[in-house]
């Protein structure tokens, strides 16, 4: 500080020796004096550089760095400011409060800090520039395939206007002469057409105008042929012609209507809609009750002629009929009507029923599946019958498989759940039963009727299975029931009839475990018996599918004598309630005799504290054989198989149901039509054969960027770009002219 | 189509010609199918079998190794493919010969000797017409891409002197323009003798550089204080510095992913990087058991390729952390430099011994046409076993690899030491403040700072 005084000192000196013209000796002395003084401090004053900073090239340490230790006061600035009359107030104002704060100006940030801002500023530019590629980016990860090189152009030869696009007028000449070609409004590019021309090609060829003429003077011939003939028609005065016509038209529209139901059922519905309304008119007017005066006159007459009775009751009828209410056909009928329409319903492709008889132990969840699925078909014949064919065909395998999957998941045919299914199977056993039992009673008809004609029998066997039922309903009952859980003919007499309302009743593993076992009874059962019932049942007209009758027969003889000896169902029985008895819960017993009460001979520890100490563990969970009386699902681990399955849920996977349902779609050709193959096994990277793949072009993905603004693109553009280009000219007419409308508003 | 026809008493069965009938005498018979899942029962067995099968085939049918290219002199130092033909590859040894070779033929077409000591860097320019070498003679040497005529000197287009040794060369996509490393990172245009421009940040010398191929104007550069270094032409000064823990060797950006790119460590590892957060690359890809030499993507981004000191080369796929593949042959040693062909089938290893070897980037992959059954058959494969993937024997299948005893014997002694490591660290965080000793992920260890 003090040095700092000094100089100023030094400087006032300085100044007011400049100042004063004259220039004493005395002060030179002084100063010189001063210098002496000052110079023989221990800090050596530096020599100061001048500073000239001419030379294109400054180096650091020949700029002049005078003066950084002085400080220039607002006091200085404020002193002038006061003295000038054109400063306004609010300066000097500004002025005084800056003097009166003490805040100074920092001072510039070294190079390593400005760099550091600057390389953090270029570094957040980038990265935003760089981000624009996270959607191409997010989007290629996603897609299903990618096909390398991108961007492929169509083989084939291209288009002269494709070529010439991107061409950008250069020189001199070619300006002038793209500015007489757009002065002239000559076209440039696509079709290089004038607007004439073009509406020239747009018109018809000469034969294709004359075929167009002769089509429509046919046309027109023909309808004033109608026209007349309607208007000669109209001109007929007998009433009874007209009463013909109205009875053939009527006639005709009920034939068309029946039809339409069949193929076209939202028609029929109109149609009927518009039957609705007549018979409402119908019932508001009073036009066809005997009211009227021909009918009272006929009401009249009746009593004597016969032809007037007729004409009365036919009016009468034909209000009865008018006002009946229509009914819609019911579902039932449908079916019905399918089923004749079939050649060959699809149950007697089931070749089950055979296999079950020969070996009655061996029972497949099939069985029991394929009825259902084929009622399942049935149905969607109905709903989609002109649909595409394939297509159809596949989504209905799909459907099929999945219903399948899904038994086999719970393995427990709930009955209330398939309904329909069960129908149709009950149907199939009736006509079995029916036919070996009313062989005789039938024989005629049997015989009239085409052996083939496998329909009108089953339809006719259905009917009469309804009377039968009110009959023999406990019998039949316990036919469908066996059948339904087992093989149908192997423990159809025997078992009761009980077990058909199984599923709706609430019965537990252990209930039936504990619960004497209802198929004691069975113990009688004698196989030779079953088995020759079961040859006898199957009688229905069967498609090769079938073996034949001797090798049947061969079959059973030869199970038969293999079984003499064994009683192969109650064995069943026993293995399956032993298993049954291991896997319940066993109670333990931890009552200690003697605490907390007197213990010894003949004591029995108290009521309470057995119930206490005897622990029931919880029970496992159901077997999944619980309700299937007739298998027995192991439920152990199988090791052999353990090593080839999925231990854990594998990482995409978020529960076991998705990775089971990714693992259940078959994707093979075995399964799968041609084409849903090829799109399944379709590989996520296809690459061309000998081409280079080129890394990504960013004017190709991020084209907003690149686009030169206006003035400077190709002189010749592509048709579709100048017709994009007008599409958004238009567009914003359009916006326009809805602003101005608003505006009107 | 069946349909039947009824007259009185006789019933025939008629079929559409088209269903049976083939087109043409080549054709194969056409079986009618019918795809009810009743006839068709059991899929999901019967596939799992044949994808086991499938899984069986691909290991048998993997045979990678497809020719071996031999002939330099010393150990190979650089790789590069040409730029517009697919059949011709430019390898520069440690000796300072360039060869130029003819895959298809599996021949030398020609040998220059471009450099006294190594040859650092090739790169081939955008056109396919010259390419450009540095060697450890403070030289850059532009080199026309076909053969001097009978009896001419082979005599480089065009020469430049540099002042220090340069490293690494890199052309620029589109432009004429290419970058090369050393003390400084300099940006040449090929019609000047001094560099256009040229970075440097601190005193290291730089032992990569690379130009992003898809955001062309952006570079970045391996440099020898373990950090990898960004910049970008447009910018006056490098854009951020990642410091690692131990040094890169080289990078490679990512042709179909212009923000990543993914470095080939000392520590043995690999790590892609995203330029947008650099604090912590992306996927740290492990496997190898010695320092990771270089690292190339495929041309479709998916996967890339690493050479490691350890002898093998291995295939990541980008996204995941273990190798999908590794490849090695007895003869092959420390493998220096590897390429992915740009048609997305072959790969080049450049090895000590002298040799470039030439493998399949699918080992089990059927070279040539194949016809649409093949085609369909291999879809279907492919398609199986990654259905069927999680299961543990298809997965033990397709997993297995052989690997030489003593990178196993070292895989496994690493794998101990990881542990080793592991539990000390776990002891250390039992035994200190809770919260003191923080839990690093992968990831977060092996970045040392971020330099803005």
């Amino acid at each position: 500080m003090a040095a700092d005084e000094e100089e100023l000192s030094i400087n006032e000196q300085a100044i007011s020796a400049s100042e004063d013209e004259e220039g004493s000796d005395d002060e030179r002395k002084h100063k010189k004096l001063l210098e002496a003084i000052s110079s023989m401090g221990s800090r050596k004053r530096k020599k100061q550089n001048e500073r000239s900073e001419a030379s294109v090239q400054v180096s650091e340490f020949f700029v002049n760095a005078e003066g950084t230790g002085e400080k220039v006061n607002l006091s200085d600035l404020l002193g002038t400011v006061e003295k000038t009359s054109g400063a306004s107030n609010k300066t000097k104002k500004q002025l005084r409060n800056l003097q009166s704060s003490k805040e100074t100006l920092e001072l510039p940030l070294n190079k390593q800090q400005t760099e550091k801002i600057q390389r953090g500023i270029a570094y957040e530019k980038t990265a935003a520039e760089v981000s624009c590629w996270r959607n191409i980016i997010l989007q290629n990860q996603k897609a299903e395939q990618m096909v390398f090189p991108l961007n492929q152009e169509s083989p084939g030869p291209k288009r002269v206007e494709q070529v010439v696009a991107g061409w950008k007028v250069q020189t001199p000449l070619e300006q002038e002469i793209f500015r007489l070609l757009h002065i002239n409004s000559q076209p440039v590019d696509d079709p290089v057409l004038t607007p004439v021309e073009e509406q020239s090609l747009k018109a018809m060829s000469l034969e294709e105008a004359k075929i167009r003429r002769a089509e429509l003077q046919k046309a027109r011939a023909l309808q004033s042929y109608y026209e007349a003939k309607a208007k000669r028609e109209k001109k007929i005065k007998s009433k009874k012609y007209h009463k013909v016509q109205r009875k053939a038209k009527c006639k005709d529209f009920l034939k068309q209507f029946d039809e339409m139901v069949k193929t076209n059922p939202e028609g029929a519905l109109e149609e009927l809609k518009k039957m609705e309304l007549s018979r409402m008119e119908e019932r508001m007017s009073l036009k066809h009750q005997n009211s009227g005066k021909w009918a009272k006159s006929k009401a009249i007459m009746a009593k004597y002629d016969d032809s007037a009775r007729k004409a009365m009751q036919e009016q009468l009828q034909m209000n009865k009929d008018l006002t009946q209410k229509i009914v819609v056909p019911s579902d039932d009928e449908h079916e019905s009507n399918e089923e004749g329409l079939e050649t060959i319903p699809d149950f007697v492709n089931d070749s089950e029923p055979v296999i079950d008889s020969v070996n009655p132990w061996m029972r497949g969840q099939l069985t029991h599946e394929e009825p259902e699925v084929s009622c399942v078909t049935t149905e969607d014949v109905q709903t989609a019958e002109e649909e595409n064919e394939e297509e159809e065909l596949v989504g209905e395998f799909e459907r099929k498989r999945k219903l399948r999957q899904a038994d086999e998941e719970d393995l427990i045919p709930t009955e209330e759940e398939q309904p329909a299914s069960e129908v149709v199977e009950e149907d199939v056993v009736e006509v079995s039963d029916k036919e070996e039992e009313d062989d005789d009673d039938d024989d005629e008809e049997e015989e009239e009727e085409d052996v083939s004609e496998f329909n009108t029998l089953f339809r006719l066997m259905r009917s009469e299975k309804t009377l039968e039922e009110d009959e023999e309903g406990l019998l039949n009952e316990g036919q469908i029931r066996v059948r339904n859980i087992e093989d149908l003919e192997v423990l159809g007499e025997f078992v009761d009839p009980q077990p058909i309302a199984e599923p709706s009743l609430p019965r537990t593993a252990a209930v039936e475990a504990t619960s004497e076992p209802p198929y004691k009874k069975k113990r009688e059962i004698d196989l030779k018996e079953v088995l020759t019932k079961e040859a006898k049942a199957v009688k229905v007209p069967f498609l090769p599918t079938v073996v034949d009758e001797e090798e049947r027969d061969e079959q059973i003889s030869i199970i038969k004598e293999a079984f003499a000896g064994d009683d192969v169902i109650s064995d069943f029985i026993k293995d399956k309630s032993k298993l049954e008895a291991a896997g319940r819960p066993e109670v333990v017993d931890l009552t200690l005799p003697g605490w907390g009460e007197w213990g010894g001979v003949g004591l029995k520890p108290s009521r309470w504290k057995r119930k206490r100490f005897r622990i029931k563990t919880a029970p496992p969970p159901p077997r999944q054989d619980q309700k299937l009386p007739d298998v027995i699902i192991s439920e152990n681990r199988n090791a052999s198989v353990a090593s080839h399955q999925v231990s854990q849920l594998p990482f995409p996977f978020q529960n076991t149901a998705q990775f089971e349902s990714s693992i259940r779609t078959p994707i093979g050709p075995t399964w799968n039509t041609q084409s849903v193959v090829k799109n399944m096994t379709k590989p996520k990277v296809i690459t061309k054969m000998g081409a280079i793949i080129e890394p990504m072009v960013k004017e190709d993905f991020i084209k907003n960027k690149t686009t030169t603004p206006g003035g400077k693109g190709p002189a010749i553009m592509l048709g579709e770009n100048k017709r994009a280009k007008e599409g958004t000219k238009r567009s914003s007419e359009k916006h326009r002219g809805r602003r101005s409308q608003k505006r009107r508003k | 189509h069946q349909s039947a026809y009824e007259s009185d008493n006789i019933k025939v069965l008629c079929r559409n010609p088209d269903d049976y009938v083939r087109e043409t005498t080549r054709d194969i018979q056409r079986v009618p199918r019918n795809y009810d899942p009743t006839l068709h029962p059991f899929e999901v067995p019967r596939e799992y079998t044949r994808a086991l099968n499938a899984t069986k085939l691909e290991r048998v049918f993997a045979k990678p190794f497809v020719a071996s290219l031999d002939g330099h002199r010393d150990g190979i130092s650089c790789i590069t493919k040409h730029a517009k033909s697919l059949s011709t590859v430019i390898s520069g040894a440690c000796d300072g010969e360039v060869k130029l070779w003819n895959l298809p033929r599996q021949e030398c077409l020609r040998t220059v000797q471009a450099h006294e000591g190594f040859v650092r860097g090739i790169c081939s320019r955008f056109c396919g017409t010259s390419f450009f070498t540095v060697g450890d003679d403070k030289t850059i040497k532009q080199w026309n891409l076909e053969a001097p005529g009978y009896g001419v000197r082979e005599e480089p287009i065009n020469t430049i002197l540099g002042k220090a040794v340069f490293t690494g060369i890199d052309h620029h996509q589109r432009e004429s323009t290419f970058v090369t490393c050393g003390q400084t990172v300099d940006i040449w245009d090929e019609q000047r003798s001094s560099p256009i421009r040229s970075f440097s940040w601190g005193v290291d010398s730089f032992s990569c550089v690379r130009y992003n191929p898809v955001e062309t104007e952006l570079l970045a550069s391996c440099a020898s204080d373990r950090s990898i270094v960004l910049y970008d032409t447009r910018e006056s000064a490098p854009l951020r510095k990642v410091i690692m823990q131990l040094r890169s060797n080289t990078l490679c950006w990512n042709p179909m992913e212009a923000y990543y790119f993914t470095c080939a460590n000392e520590d043995y590892n690999l790590y892609t990087y995203d330029i947008r957060h650099l604090d912590v690359p992306v996927t740290v890809h492990m496997d190898h058991v010695s320092a990771v030499l270089d690292v190339d993507y495929s041309p479709t981004g998916r996967e890339f390729v690493s050479a490691s000191f350890d002898k093998t080369i291995r295939i990541f796929p980008k996204d995941k952390g273990h190798s999908r593949e590794v490849y090695h042959t007895k003869r092959m040693q420390h493998v220096i430099c590897v390429r992915w062909s740009a048609d997305n089938k072959y790969v080049l290893s450049g090895s000590d011994e002298m040799n470039i070897r030439l493998w399949k980037a699918n080992a089990s992959e059927k070279l040539g046409l194949l016809s649409t059954r093949e085609k369909a058959a291999a879809h279907y494969n492919k398609k199986l076993i990654e259905k069927f993937q999680h299961h543990p024997q298809v997965r033990r299948i397709a997993r297995h690899r052989h690997l030489p005893g003593d990178i196993l014997k070292q895989k496994r002694e690493q794998r101990e030491m990881k542990e080793a490591r592991r539990r000390r660290e776990q002891n250390v965080r039992k035994h200190s403040k809770p919260g003191s000793v923080p839990l690093l992920t992968e990831k977060e260890k092996h970045v040392a700072a971020v330099v803005e």
